[in-house]
């Protein structure tokens, strides 16, 4: 009954989106309103019967449905409750629902945000919409129908894949997706605006919010994924350069580029063609990293399974990318900027750079990941890139970032004058430098790391620059620090967001850099009793135990930590044996600190008991990653509250 | 005017790109070309399970069929397995000699597997991987086919059928000693 | 930090001893982490084989371990690897040949990029202000000034 039930929805939806694209554009053509309403209900109408889907998915999940096929591999008997629930975005089919159900939710929020205010636009970004949710619709009708029959039916299912039974399973997939669907409607936006003719600031404005919104749930997608990475696989890192990693950090670079280069055109009008091209691609780059993911082309730890998805995929980027870029092409002439400069030490010059900077790392990004394709294309021979490569053409982007984020900010528009540069700079880079030596004496011997302590030390000080003196001025009209800050915080949260956003950015910047300079690890095999030493820490092991669980079977290592004078520690490293995985999946334990977390990785042993190999990590301010992405997100939510300030 | 074409160099220098994503879809990602072939097979001594030394030099002058193999290797190591034994039979009495390499094994467990398939030819265990580093394995089950001047001449990645055992050993049989 | 890293190194070493009773002299822990970080991790996507927790991992560096107590450099190690998987094994291509594109082109992206952002901000310094400002006296110049400066905090 489900399978059919839910085909049926799925079918239903993709007529209704189809029809409703055309009728959206029809309606916004020829300024037929009844075309425009009917076009609206159909978007409702995908809305509910996606909704239906995901219910009846969750229906068949709950009650063991292994008539669905959808069920019956990705879950069993054994499967835990909650997992069972999150296992309906575990695998490709489940997860193109769940990009589908985030595409109809934001397009209703189109409808009902935009359809009194936008009248010019809004039948164009509908349109958009749904033909976007169409395509997705046509995946889930075609090439990865969720809802296919298993007959014979299974007695039991396969199960979940064991490395997605953890907490970042629930959540980074929907960050993620958040993120990448939250691109769509500035995209849309865009297309509108080409199409209507209306290229002034006009659809950045309208999607400052969204743009935000999706590009701080990329970020959080990107760190909760680097967070599984750091606490499941065990190899105690948290970013590998994996082709699918580097997939979801792509649109992020391009999509921070274009928050910052709006900037310029809100307040100078310039760089309109550039924005669009910008918006387009990060677009683009999202549904790239949907097909990559799925299309087997690259292989990956993320990987789904193939099949002709991949040729879906491609097909529509295509049409994406050469569609949209001809538009912009053919619309060149209203894209004629208007602003001037006069000086290249200016606000404008540093966002230029930025842009540049973050481009480029994408393009290094992008290179890197397709370049194996490309040798085996031109001369038949595979090869690797991997982190060596990424690492050491992206550091040095990265730490020019770093600089302009602290030059960025301050600095004057049009022309910063020597007496400009002197006050809002002389301090923050002498601070840099100071601090740069100070690590130095204090033995950091790595240049690298030297200068990317120096460099967060000069942006923070230029925050803090900048917050001092704007407090003290509004001291001057009766405020006490609280109010004052408060009031800054209120008033200018967009520049303040920003500021959060940044030092969140720095936190994460240092955590990196401490983590790359200081982490240090060992392996080694003990015997029952024995000690391994590292970095302080004292690690013994006691002893294993076996134990069998719903759906795996368990050995537990049991290890005593002792840390110079503090209270001992248990930790519980273990390997886990699934029976439809082929080699066994290790568990790692951990302690985390502020500083130092202390990481245990469980590899060989000896069926007696007697034995066991074990990589010990001391690694180094990986906390600072996450406290930096709470940062972050304070600083996200300053930055879209409604704005206090009349615009001038 | 130059101008008007050259726009739309933009969405034209996408399409290179998108053609080189496309050829992709011919490649597979996880098949990786050896360099052994045509090279001298790498020589080896391993003890096998029932305590022999084996060695690879002794059977130069014989064609040697190499199998890689685990127990945890589902369900490929399970599907060939009888095949393994069947080729060995068929071909024993012509010059063929298979031997097995246990890789990452547990011994009750590896030792389980050969009982089960009733396996005769010679395997063995093989510590720390040397021999299966040695022959570049990144997986099992792979089948090396060597011939018999001891040069590696076919790979199989994955599972074996009878077909391409036969296939492949009729082919290093037919060459002149 | 560098006497803890001093530290950390030898008890790395000390540690890699006693459950090997029967190695050869202790060969340098860094400089094994170092060619296995350089290594692709054969039954892992990206992984290098000093990171994976994987088994054959595991196996790699201990053959590493002895090629070097053998006496064979870093780079013979490297060389062994190469010739029983192919370049493919090498976590990032050789600076050679056809290679090197992967390593040149963001640089030279970088490049074109900077001299396409310096083109961009001559053509918008060049844009003359046509309208040449009105004379100012003296009091509205400086009251222009000290409001100057309240923005440019």
């Amino acid at each position: 009954m489900i399978p059919e039930l839910g085909y049926g929805a799925t079918v239903a939806a993709l007529g209704l989106a189809l029809w409703g694209m055309v009728a959206a554009a029809t309606g916004g053509r020829t300024g037929r309103l009844d075309l425009l309403r009917s076009g609206e209900r159909a978007a409702i109408g995908v809305w509910i019967l996606i909704t239906a889907c995901i219910a009846l998915m969750l229906y068949a999940f709950l009650t063991f449905d292994f008539s669905v096929r959808y069920v019956a591999f990705n879950t069993n008997r054994g499967t835990p409750f909650y997992y069972r629930v999150t296992a309906l975005w575990g695998a490709l089919e489940g997860s193109i629902i769940l990009w589908s159900w985030m595409l109809s939710i934001y397009t209703l929020i189109v409808v009902v945000q935009y359809r009194r205010r936008q009248p010019e636009l809004y039948p164009w970004v509908l349109s958009v919409m749904l033909g976007i949710l169409a395509f997705f619709l046509l995946i889930m009708t075609v090439p990865a129908p969720p809802f296919e029959r298993l007959q014979p039916i299974p007695p039991d299912g396969r199960g979940l894949n064991p490395l997605l039974e953890d907490s970042g399973m629930i959540t980074h997939p929907v960050a993620l997706y958040l993120g990448f669907t939250g691109f769509t409607v500035p995209y849309a936006f865009a297309m509108a605006a080409l199409i209507v003719g209306r290229t002034g600031e006009e659809w950045i404005t309208i999607t400052r919010r969204w743009t935000i919104i999706a590009w701080y749930f990329l970020s959080l997608g990107l760190l909760i994924g680097g967070w599984w990475s750091y606490h499941v696989l065990g190899w105690g890192g948290y970013w590998a350069w994996d082709p699918v990693e580097n997939s979801a950090f792509m649109p992020w670079l391009t999509a921070t580029a274009f928050l910052h280069s709006v900037m310029i055109q809100e307040r100078r009008r310039m760089l309109k063609l550039w924005n669009l091209s910008l918006i387009i691609l990060t677009f683009g780059l999202t549904l790239f990293g949907t097909f990559l993911t799925r299309s087997g082309i690259i292989g990956s730890v993320h990987a789904f399974t193939q099949g002709s998805i991949g040729v879906f995929f491609l097909a529509f980027l295509a049409l994406v990318l050469v569609g949209s870029f001809s538009l912009l092409a053919s619309r060149m002439e209203r894209l004629r900027g208007q602003g001037e400069l006069d000086s290249v030490v200016s606000r404008e010059s540093a966002f230029l750079l930025n842009n540049l900077l973050l481009v480029a790392a994408t393009f290094t990004v992008f290179f890197g990941t397709v370049f194996p394709l490309l040798s085996e294309a031109v001369r038949g021979t595979k090869v690797s890139v991997g982190a060596p490569f990424f690492n050491l053409v992206n550091i040095p982007i990265f730490l020019g970032l770093l600089f302009l984020m602290g030059v960025g900010p301050l600095i004057a528009w049009r022309r910063a004058s020597p007496d400009n540069l002197r006050r809002n700079f002389l301090k923050p880079v002498l601070a840099g430098v100071v601090a740069a030596a100070a690590f130095r004496i204090l033995g950091v011997g790595n240049a690298i790391v030297l200068t990317a302590f120096g460099l967060v030390i000069f942006v923070a000080g230029t925050i803090l620059l900048d917050y001092v003196r704007a407090v003290r001025a509004r001291r001057r009209s009766g405020d006490d620090w609280g109010a004052a800050t408060w009031g800054l915080l209120r008033r200018q949260n967009r520049r303040y967001g920003g500021f959060v956003v940044h030092l969140g950015i720095l936190v994460i910047a240092l955590g990196v850099a401490g983590s790359q300079a200081w982490s240090s690890e060992t392996e080694t095999t003990l015997t029952k009793g024995q000690s391994v030493e590292l970095g302080g820490y004292r690690v013994r092991f006691d002893g294993l135990e076996a134990s069998e669980e719903s759906n795996h079977f368990k050995v537990t290592g049991a290890f005593t930590m002792t840390n110079d004078g503090r209270a001992p520690a248990m930790l519980h490293p273990a390997r886990k044996f699934y029976p439809q995985e082929q080699t066994p999946i290790a568990a790692v334990d951990y302690r985390l600190g502020l500083m130092k977390d202390v990481y245990l990785v469980l590899g060989d042993f000896a069926r007696d008991g007697s034995q066991a190999t074990v990589k010990l990590k001391i690694n180094w301010m990986v906390s600072w990653l996450w406290i930096g992405g709470l940062v972050l997100t304070l600083g996200g939510a300053l930055a879209i509250l409604p704005d206090r300030r009349r615009p001038a | 005017m130059k101008t008007r074409w050259l726009r739309f160099s933009i969405p034209l220098a996408v399409v290179p790109v998108l053609l080189l994503l496309a050829y992709g879809f011919w490649t597979n990602p996880r098949e990786i070309p050896s360099p052994l072939i045509g090279k001298p097979a790498a020589k080896f001594t391993l003890t096998s399970f029932a305590g022999d030394p084996v060695s690879l030099e002794r059977y130069r002058g014989r064609v040697v069929m190499l199998n890689f193999w685990a127990s945890w290797c589902r369900p490929a190591c399970y599907e060939e397995a009888p095949v393994i034994e069947r080729t060995w039979q068929a071909y024993r009495d012509k010059g063929v000699v298979v031997l097995g390499v246990d890789v990452q094994d547990q011994d009750e467990a590896a030792r389980k597997f050969i009982e089960q398939f009733q396996h005769s030819f010679p395997n063995s265990p093989d510590p720390g991987g040397h021999v299966a580093v040695d022959y570049g394995v990144y997986g099992v089950p792979e089948t090396f086919f060597i011939d018999r001047q001891g040069r590696v001449r076919f790979k199989q990645v994955g599972e074996l059928t009878d077909a391409i055992a036969r296939e492949r050993l009729e082919t290093l049989l037919a060459e002149k000693p | 930090m560098t006497p803890l890293l001093v530290a950390a190194a030898a008890l790395v070493l000390l540690a890699g001893g006693p459950a090997r009773a029967a190695s050869p002299p202790a060969v340098n822990e860094e400089t094994v982490h170092e060619i296995a970080s350089q290594l692709r991790c054969v039954v892992c996507q990206s992984l290098s084989v000093a990171d994976s927790p994987s088994e054959t991992a595991s196996q790699m560096r201990g053959i590493i371990r002895e090629r070097l107590a053998a006496g064979e450099t870093p780079a013979q190690v490297r060389d062994y690897f190469v010739d029983k998987y192919g370049p493919w094994i090498l976590l990032s291509p050789p600076r050679r040949g056809f290679d090197l594109l992967v390593w040149v082109a963001p640089f030279l992206v970088l490049g074109i990029g900077l001299v396409m952002v310096a083109l961009v901000v001559r053509r918008w310094r060049r844009a003359p202000s046509r309208v040449s400002p009105p004379a100012l006296d003296s009091a509205v110049r400086e009251r222009i000034r000290r409001e100057m400066e309240e923005l440019d905090r």
